[in-house]
């Protein structure tokens, strides 16, 4: 495919390799903030390809992991009002609450339709006039403009019966908030690729700034990735960190206004609550005023009791980049994609789900 | 989750798209992108384009990426 192939060129990367080895004079530990980058890391083998002086940590850049339990449970709870239809993205169907998960609601009965766009979601509204669609508005600035136009259009239709659950988490409060804990010392952030379609790469410039950190956002393909580290690296040993793009077909430096400007018209910033770090301020994304007739919270009661996690799962510690997968003892023995325990091995995005799918390719390379 | 792939847009309509995406067509939304032409390459994620691709950027990009690895 046009785009994705010429950044495959295995000559190039193997070149790419070569010069990134010779480059790496001391070791630095990089943070790829993305779960779409850990998993093209895992999938074309960077990672045994690195020199042993870059390593490489997953960050909590998974939506779907990052959501905390007390909205999952919320999640499950509103499947169950009568009249409801619940619309979600697949991803979230598997995800294990405190107490039950989206797809064992489904299967007991509960109307959850997975869909593919917030478009379909607002089709549902459209075809079942009786029904309330409530949409599960989950993701990062990636997805939150693209539901943030379906309100929009609803309101422009003046279609009464969509709703939004917004859990959308933005990612430089969060970013910030790891960095400010010092729990994980890093020396460079590869920045997410199709979040910074959105926000650009200027959002980022406080971590280079005050933190001292390099920056790269990358897209997802083998030589963007390598061609970050390439810079991160540089970055490194000249002393002088800066906010770089190594994707720069896909991003601008300013973003899409278009779509901030529509993402600020309906959503405004609020705390959020993300799994295993706790509440991170101005991170989330609540409805506007204006716009709270489409908002699920204003519209709709439930109480899914007190919020449970799993025993001996490391989910949130892992998505701090304080530990690995392999960490875990559930890893790969209780928690398989089969039986996930925790939402990090369930999501397509997901640390353990990336480290178990290529563990066999990862143990191939390295021997 | 915050995947995107690139997509071809074939024909445009007020705010609706048909897109090639693989060999597959489809309609998407450009709500988010109302800049785009006919013939313009786009990032879609989940039905909407977020950003319009820069074919000039991505040309440099690869040139770059050549010259950086020809002493390698």
């Amino acid at each position: 495919m046009k785009f994705i192939d010429e950044y495959c060129n295995v000559e190039l990367s193997q070149r790419l390799v070569e010069r990134i080895r010779h480059k790496s004079a001391r070791e630095v530990r990089l943070m790829e903030f993305c779960g779409g980058h850990t998993h093209a890391i895992l999938r074309y083998g960077i990672r045994q390809l690195l020199p042993p002086t870059v390593e490489m940590l997953s960050g909590p850049g998974c939506p779907v992991c990052v959501t905390a339990n007390a909205d999952l449970d919320k999640a499950i709870a509103l499947s169950g009002l009568p009249g409801v239809i619940l619309a979600s993205f697949g991803d979230m169907l598997r995800i294990p609450g405190s107490y039950s998960s989206l797809q064992k609601a489904k299967a007991e009965g509960a109307d959850i339709r997975i869909v593919y766009s917030a478009m379909d979601a607002l089709r549902l509204a459209r075809e079942n006039p009786h029904r309330s669609i409530i949409f599960l508005g989950i993701g990062f600035e990636a997805t939150a403009p693209t539901i943030a136009a379906s309100i929009l259009e609803a309101e422009g239709e003046r279609i009464d019966n969509y709703y939004v659950f917004s859990i959308h988490k933005l990612c430089p409060p969060v970013i910030r908030a790891l960095l400010q804990s010092g729990e994980v010392k890093l020396d460079g952030i590869v920045c997410p690729g199709h979040v910074s379609a959105i926000i650009g790469s200027q959002p980022y410039e406080f971590i280079a700034k005050e933190y001292g950190i390099a920056c790269a956002v990358a897209g997802f393909e083998p030589l963007d990735i390598l061609l970050s580290i390439d810079m991160l690296l540089a970055q490194i040993e000249s002393g002088k960190p800066e906010v770089e793009i190594a994707y720069r077909r896909g991003v601008r430096p300013e973003g899409n206004l278009r779509a901030q400007e529509i993402m600020g018209q309906v959503f405004e910033t609020c705390p959020a609550t993300w799994r295993g770090i706790g509440e991170v301020p101005q991170s989330g994304l609540r409805l506007r005023q204006e716009y709270q007739r489409f908002d699920t919270e204003k519209a709709f009661y439930v109480d899914p009791g007190p919020p449970r996690e799993a025993r001996g799962c490391l989910c949130g510690d892992i998505l701090r980049g304080v530990k690995w997968p392999s960490d875990c003892r559930l890893f790969g023995q209780v928690c398989t994609p089969e039986h996930p325990v925790g939402p990090c091995m369930v999501s397509s995005e997901g640390s353990c789900a990336a480290y178990y799918q290529y563990q066999s390719h990862e143990a191939a390379l390295s021997k | 989750m915050c995947l995107a792939i690139p997509a071809k847009v074939l024909s445009i309509e007020g705010y609706q798209a048909e897109a090639e995406i693989a060999g597959v067509t489809r309609q998407i939304s450009l709500r988010l992108t109302p800049e785009v032409k006919v013939g313009d390459w786009v990032l879609l994620h989940t039905g909407y384009a977020i950003n319009v691709i820069d074919e000039d950027a991505a040309k440099e990009t690869l040139k770059l990426l050549e010259e950086m690895c020809e002493v390698y």
